[in-house]
């Protein structure tokens, strides 16, 4: 018996290394250690032992089934195995074809440029206001300083619906609307975004355009806070390594005024074409509130000071994304707008 | 305006090159757009600002120079051989608009040699894109050039006998021939000037044909003015002429540099024409102009430009402009000269200082004033919210507020529609750009048409904008709206799941959009709207408020907008959307017990909204029914003609306790009946 036994370990060892699936090894657990199975008639044979015996080949035949039991389980787990890296290996995609919901939309990058300005600004207390884009003469000239036949007229052609009545030339009328408003409290710390319009259409103007206006009353606004702020505001939106410059301008609304240059973003101020060879690129027009404009808008002059800036958002955009024709921010064409 | 560096040295020393010199005037507010060689000459292109009007005068801009250099100023020679007549028995100037002309002086020269002028005067007025006429009339734009000071020469024998100059008010609809040979109508604000009643010159701007220096010409009477600017600019605009001249006093010239300039010319006639110079000036000035005297306070320079100049330092930059002043207590009172009317203010004189101190050399400082919240109000982060949900399914396009009109045409607006009362631009570019838009579709429709055009298809775009209504006299309403066009199909790709951007691709959008901001029960009504397919859109109403429309396009709309395929539309108004607006709160528990689905396929008859059959699924099913969607929509072979199939799928739950099979049951049988009873819904 004990051969038998032996020989059954020995000839199902080698029969559980070469099934192949899980059938074959249900067949074999069957034959092997199932009721009727060849272990189990062994073990009914015991009885016809004598008592050393039965004992010896007791133990053999129940060492025999649980190694081919552990046998069977362990083959069992390898065919698992098998099958699911099989499975895995069937399911195998091609990673590199594109994903499944292609970019279906996208903010204009006029809206990109003008969504960080207004963050940048934000983030050093400044709120948001606006104004009507159809707007009174009087806010859009007369209040700032641009008298009726003022030869400064002529820096804006403007669009007129009627005689008092206009396209906004800038966002600065609602300098004056907010001043209004707040007078006498102070500070005065806004930014306005906007459109705006003037009688212009060629390569580089647009009869209609964006402005970000930016306006800081308080007791004591110096031209000096304006340089700090608006070097903070250039590092923010160009990076960190801009170098800036302040030229003499002239605005009716402000005085001194200036127009700040940014080293050229392309070639980083060793000149070229795209600043003309200087390495300054204009960006913005500043400078210290007018007295006038102050008093228009109910502030002591005397007592309270401030500054004010603008820029033109097409201007900055172009710049940053490296635009080469403003007209296409304009055109609408999907080629265009998908690249942002 | 262009100035030779060549003619430059003559009035001033600069140790510089041509470049540098650009530089340092750049930096100190006189903008140099370039530098160009000129034979041996270089000449600088000035891009002055309105305000510096008085560098179009070489003199001028050699002053700007001295203030840099420090360095002597050397005017032009004027010293003349005047014979032993007088000018009084030559001519009488009288000024009966002074408020127009507040000064008048003219010089009378006999015996003029017509020539041309030497090469030297020919290639200096050449450099400033003068052309050379003759020795005459180039001597007086040279010193126009030269002092900022325009003049003109009449043929004195031309002028009529009585040999009266008179300086009025034009007529309304006089008339006068100018020097170009152009008829000129005038009005009641125009300026002539007269030969006792005739005009000869419309002042300021330029000389009449009828008194014009000829090759006959011997005797010459040159007249040096000073008109006020406002009047000349609206004369200049009136007949559409802009001169040297009058570009010049526009920007205001010196009242008391009228004599210097026409001795100036009285002697560069003597020199190169050979002319007799009659002895004395005709100077008309009835009320002569107040000198201005402004008070420049070191302290408030300093104020206004945090920097911490000295007093010596700050009556140095003045001193430097060779402007004189007298200290008062610390202080400067300023006598401006007549040639700067620019300034006329404290923070004029300020910026003079600053701009010759350098801006690079005041320091930068933070601001430290009051600590304010910066931030945005709820409306405009609502509007933020919204572009930035829209720019997740769409291009943003930016178009132009100003449409042209016909456009209401294309979009089939009915011929009283409020939509075409619009505001117009009275001076617009052209008509296309003429009207303010009163909706945002065109723009949209148009932008598709242009992309569809390029090829490039599978167009989705929305633009967020003010529409404008007009309520005159009233400033207009602004609106803010919202809109969106598609058409063709989302981004195809090899998974072929791209699908049709149709009614319910938008419809799915607004719904999604709607829900994001809290926006519930949302009616979608039959929409009249002459722009869209009248069986496919439909208006967003929320109780008695319109919200927008959204539907597909009429097709006879993209007939005329040149849209072939398909295209579907939204309007929605923003404010609107903002005040329905709700913050999202939790409004139900989760039921902890087991939730019951049952289906239901009726079919009702085609023409029937799905809306008015879950209307009674749900009053039917009451407390206990969930939820309810569609999920099968079907017409054709398998349904009646003229019916339709309706699949719905129905969740029951309570919050307290598990329902009975029999429970169920009986609802969906009580619906059943209800739907066939109300609706004449069979069960399918």
């Amino acid at each position: 018996m004990i051969d038998t036994l032996n020989r059954i370990k020995e000839e199902t060892r080698q029969n559980i290394d070469r099934a192949q699936d899980f059938e074959t090894l249900t067949e074999i657990r069957v034959r092997i250690l199932g009721r009727k199975g060849e272990i189990t008639q062994v073990l009914r044979g015991l009885k016809e032992l004598d008592p050393g015996q039965k004992v010896e080949v007791g133990r053999l035949a129940n060492e025999v089934k649980d190694g081919l039991e552990q046998l069977i389980e362990d083959k069992q787990r390898q065919l698992k195995a098998r099958q699911l890296e099989l499975a895995l290996q069937s399911e195998r995609l091609d990673i590199t074809l594109p994903g499944r919901p292609g970019k279906s939309g996208g903010q204009h990058p006029i809206s990109q440029v003008n969504d960080q300005i207004r963050t940048i600004f934000t983030c050093l207390g400044f709120t948001v206001a606006e104004g009507p884009e159809v707007e009174m003469e009087y806010y859009n000239f007369e209040a700032l300083n641009v008298p009726r036949d003022h030869p400064a007229r002529d820096m804006q052609d403007t669009f007129y619906i009627t005689r008092d009545m206009l396209l906004r030339t800038h966002t600065s009328p609602v300098q004056v609307r907010v001043m209004e408003k707040m007078a006498p409290q102070l500070p005065v710390k806004i930014i306005v975004p906007g459109r705006v319009y003037r009688k212009d259409d060629d390569a580089t103007h647009s009869p209609m355009f964006h402005q970000v206006e930016g306006l800081l009353i308080d007791e004591h606004i110096t031209f000096a806070n304006l340089k700090a702020m608006l070097m903070l505001f250039a590092r923010q939106i160009f990076g960190a390594e801009v170098k800036v410059r302040y030229r003499p301008s002239f605005f009716p609304f402000t005085e001194p005024s200036a127009e700040m240059d940014i080293s050229c973003v392309n070639c980083g101020g060793e000149g070229c074409r795209v600043c003309g060879q200087t390495g300054w690129l204009e960006i913005l027009g500043a400078g210290m509130v007018h007295p006038r404009v102050l008093e228009y808008g109910g502030y002591d002059a005397e007592k309270h000071t401030g500054f004010a800036f603008g820029m033109g958002i097409e201007r900055i955009a172009m710049l940053k994304y490296q635009i080469n024709d403003m007209r296409l921010l304009f055109d609408n064409d999907t080629r265009f707008l998908k690249q942002f | 305006m262009h100035a030779s560096i060549d003619w430059l040295k003559d009035y001033i020393d600069f140790p510089w090159s041509a470049e540098e010199l650009a530089h340092r005037l750049t930096m100190a507010g006189i903008a140099i757009e370039g530098v160009e060689q000129v034979g041996d000459d270089k000449v600088l292109g000035l891009d002055l600002t309105p305000n510096r009007g008085d560098c179009l005068g070489m003199i001028n801009l050699a002053r700007e120079v001295a203030a840099l250099t420090g360095n002597e100023l050397s005017r032009p020679p004027v010293e003349l051989h005047e014979n032993s007549e007088t000018i009084d028995d030559y001519i009488t100037v009288e000024i009966i608009a002074p408020d127009l002309c507040p000064r008048y002086t003219a010089r009378l020269v006999k015996n003029v040699r017509l020539k041309p002028s030497p090469d030297w005067m020919q290639a200096r007025l050449l450099s400033c894109g003068v052309r050379p006429i003759n020795n005459v009339v180039d001597v007086t734009n040279y010193v126009m050039l030269e002092c900022n000071q325009p003049l003109h020469a009449f043929d004195y024998d031309l002028l009529s006998p009585a040999k009266t100059i008179l300086v009025r008010r034009a007529q309304e609809g006089e008339h006068i021939t100018t020097l170009d040979g152009v008829d000129r109508e005038l009005n009641d604000e125009s300026l002539l000037i007269t030969d006792n009643g005739r005009p000869v010159a419309l002042a300021g701007i330029m000389g009449g044909a009828n008194t014009e220096i000829s090759d006959d010409t011997v005797t010459v009477l040159l007249e040096s003015a000073y008109f006020e600017n406002i009047g000349i600019r609206k004369t200049s605009r009136l007949v559409g002429l802009r001169s040297d001249s009058s570009i010049r006093f526009e920007k205001g010239t010196d009242v008391n540099g009228v004599v210097f300039a026409v001795n100036r010319a009285a002697r560069l006639l003597q020199e190169l024409a050979d002319a007799e110079v009659v002895s004395g000036v005709a100077d008309c000035y009835p009320q002569t102009i107040a000198e201005k005297t402004v008070l420049l306070r070191p302290a408030r320079v300093n104020y206004l430009l945090g920097t911490e100049l000295s007093s010596g330092q700050v009556s140095g930059y003045i001193a430097s402009l060779r402007f004189s002043y007298v200290e008062q207590s610390g202080d400067l009172l300023v006598r401006v000269p007549s040639y700067r009317p620019d300034i006329s203010q404290e923070v004029d004189l300020i910026e003079e200082v600053a701009r010759l101190h350098g801006y690079e050399n005041i320091p930068a400082q933070r601001p430290c004033g009051t600590v304010t919240q910066g931030g945005l109000t709820e409306l405009q982060s609502f509007r933020d919210r919204l572009g930035r949900f829209m720019a997740a399914w769409f291009y943003e396009a930016v178009t132009y507020s100003f449409v042209p009109p016909r456009w209401f045409d294309l979009l089939r607006l009915e011929p009283d529609n409020p939509l075409r009362e619009a505001v117009v631009v009275s001076n617009p570019l052209s008509e296309e750009q003429s009207t303010m838009r009163t909706l945002m579709l065109p723009g949209l429709l148009e932008t598709v048409s242009r992309n569809l055009a390029r090829k490039n298809n599978n167009l989705a775009f929305f633009e967020m904008g003010s529409v404008f209504y007009p309520r005159p006299p009233e400033q207009p309403e602004e609106a803010l709206k919202v809109a969106v066009v598609v058409a063709g199909r989302t981004e195809p790709g090899w998974f072929k799941s791209a699908v049709e951007m149709d009614f319910y691709y938008l419809k799915g959008i607004a719904e999604a959009l709607l829900e994001s901001v809290g926006i519930e029960e949302v009616e979608w009504i039959e929409c009249q709207d002459p722009s869209y397919h009248p069986g496919r859109s439909a208006w967003l109403r929320y109780r008695n408020t319109l919200i927008g429309v959204l539907g597909e396009i009429h097709p006879l709309v993209r007939q005329n907008f040149d849209i072939k395929p398909r295209a579907c539309a939204m309007e929605l108004d923003v404010g609107i959307l903002f005040e329905l607006s709700r913050l999202k709160v939790m409004t139900e528990n989760i039921s902890r017990y087991p939730a019951a689905e049952r289906d239901i396929a009726i079919v009702v008859r085609e023409g029937l909204p799905a809306r008015e059959v879950e209307a009674v699924i749900r009053q039917r099913g009451g407390q206990l029914l969930r939820a309810v969607s569609v999920f099968d929509v079907y017409a054709g072979e398998q349904v009646a003609a003229g019916s339709k199939s309706l699949a719905f799928k129905m969740t029951f739950q309570s919050a307290d306790r598990t329902l009975t099979e029999a429970e169920v049951n009986n609802l969906m049988e009580e619906i059943r009946s209800a739907l066939a009873a109300e609706l004449q819904a069979t069960s399918r």
